[in-house]
């Protein structure tokens, strides 16, 4: 059991080094990243913290308290993977919208262009 | 090529939607010239990878050339947008695949101008004119009536039909919120909220002249999952019907 536990927390120690070197090389936006910092960052709190496991699997009426980790680890991933579609949701509108404007603009640019040539 | 901005005939314009069409989009253009010659004719090319773009403005239509593929529902409520944005008083969209008979246009320009409803459907059963439509197809329609019949207070015979003409009422509301992808039902849906009324008209339906439908076997599952979600998004916004 301890194993796992130690796998976990090695698993979150590369999440939250791996976060940050991609904000360091700008291929994460700051913005994007704190999610992830926060999630990997809980998780490496609770691997390490036994304690506070068993008080959780206590409190959720759970007899293991590595089940309990994993049940956390996975509602914390999937509020966080939320949030990321309500972004990219938000972006594809946006995208949409460009994408009508520019073609709309397009267009009436070459309107006048033919218009200008016919005078 | 026409004008791009015909100012003496602008009441009407016909949009067409296509995507990788070129087999088919010269000669709906050249049958919608034929049928309305003086309207002005919109093709939306949906990012083609062939050469739609050309062949259409070589058929004299003018060209709306999205930067990348939107999707149906994108594609046309681009085309709303800018119909919008020129003043249009009635858009009628007719598919780039040679489906809808141009022929059909004075019959649904008729029952828009009467003044009795903010959209036309062209329907394939309103005199049993559904001989060119699919099993599968056939089954989905009569799904989504049953399931339409109550949301919008009445039957709609063909609610996937693509062969809609709007009124300005209808457009200023496309164009400012338009479902994505698969449209035609979720539109029904959406006109409903806002309390429009829609008519349906008979119109002659084709089998398409090349190319293939986007909606295969495999992905009726996933129109059926996406355009029930929608729907029910929609009845979740609904703000009363009209009496």
């Amino acid at each position: 059991m301890d194993r796992l536990f130690d796998v976990v927390a090695v698993f979150s120690l590369v999440l939250i080094v791996w976060v940050l070197s991609s904000v360091r090389r700008a291929h994460i936006r700051v913005e994007y990243s704190v999610s992830w910092l926060l999630a990997g960052t809980v998780l490496l709190i609770l691997a390490r913290w036994r304690t506070l496991d068993d008080w959780m699997a206590a409190a959720l009426g759970i007899s293991d308290s590595f089940i309990a980790l994993a049940m956390i680890a996975g509602a914390a991933f999937l509020v966080v993977l939320y949030r990321l579609s309500l972004r990219i949701s938000g972006l594809k509108d946006s995208s949409i919208t460009l994408a009508q404007q520019v073609a709309i603009l397009e267009f009436r640019l070459d309107a006048l262009s033919e218009k200008r040539n016919i005078q | 090529m026409t004008s791009a901005v015909n100012q003496s005939a602008k009441r009407l314009l016909v949009l067409i939607p296509a995507f990788n069409e070129e087999g088919a989009i010269a000669g709906v253009v050249g049958e919608v010239r034929s049928t309305v010659p003086a309207t002005p004719i919109l093709v939306v090319d949906d990012c083609s990878r062939d050469s739609t773009r050309g062949e259409a403005r070589k058929a004299g239509a003018q060209v709306l050339a999205l930067p990348h593929h939107l999707g149906l529902g994108g594609c046309v409520q681009a085309g709303y947008r800018l119909a919008y944005e020129l003043g249009y008083d009635y858009v009628i969209r007719v598919d780039g695949d040679g489906q809808h008979d141009p022929r059909d246009i004075p019959t649904v320009l008729k029952a828009l101008e009467q003044g009795d409803c903010e959209m036309v459907i062209g329907s394939r059963f309103v005199d049993e004119n559904g001989a060119h439509t699919s099993l599968l197809r056939a089954a989905g329609i009569l799904f989504f009536r049953a399931m339409l019949r109550p949301i919008l207070g009445r039957p709609v015979r063909d609610p996937t039909s693509g062969y809609v003409g709007v009124n300005r009422t209808a457009l200023a509301l496309f164009s400012a919120t338009f479902p994505l992808e698969y449209p035609e039902i979720e539109a029904l849906v959406v006109l409903q909220r806002k309390r429009f009324r829609f008519v349906e008209v008979p119109c002659r339906f084709r089998p398409r002249r090349t190319g293939r439908s986007t909606i295969t076997a495999v992905k009726s599952l996933y129109y059926m999952i996406h355009v029930l979600l929608g729907v029910f998004v929609n009845v979740l916004k609904f703000e009363g019907r009209r009496k």
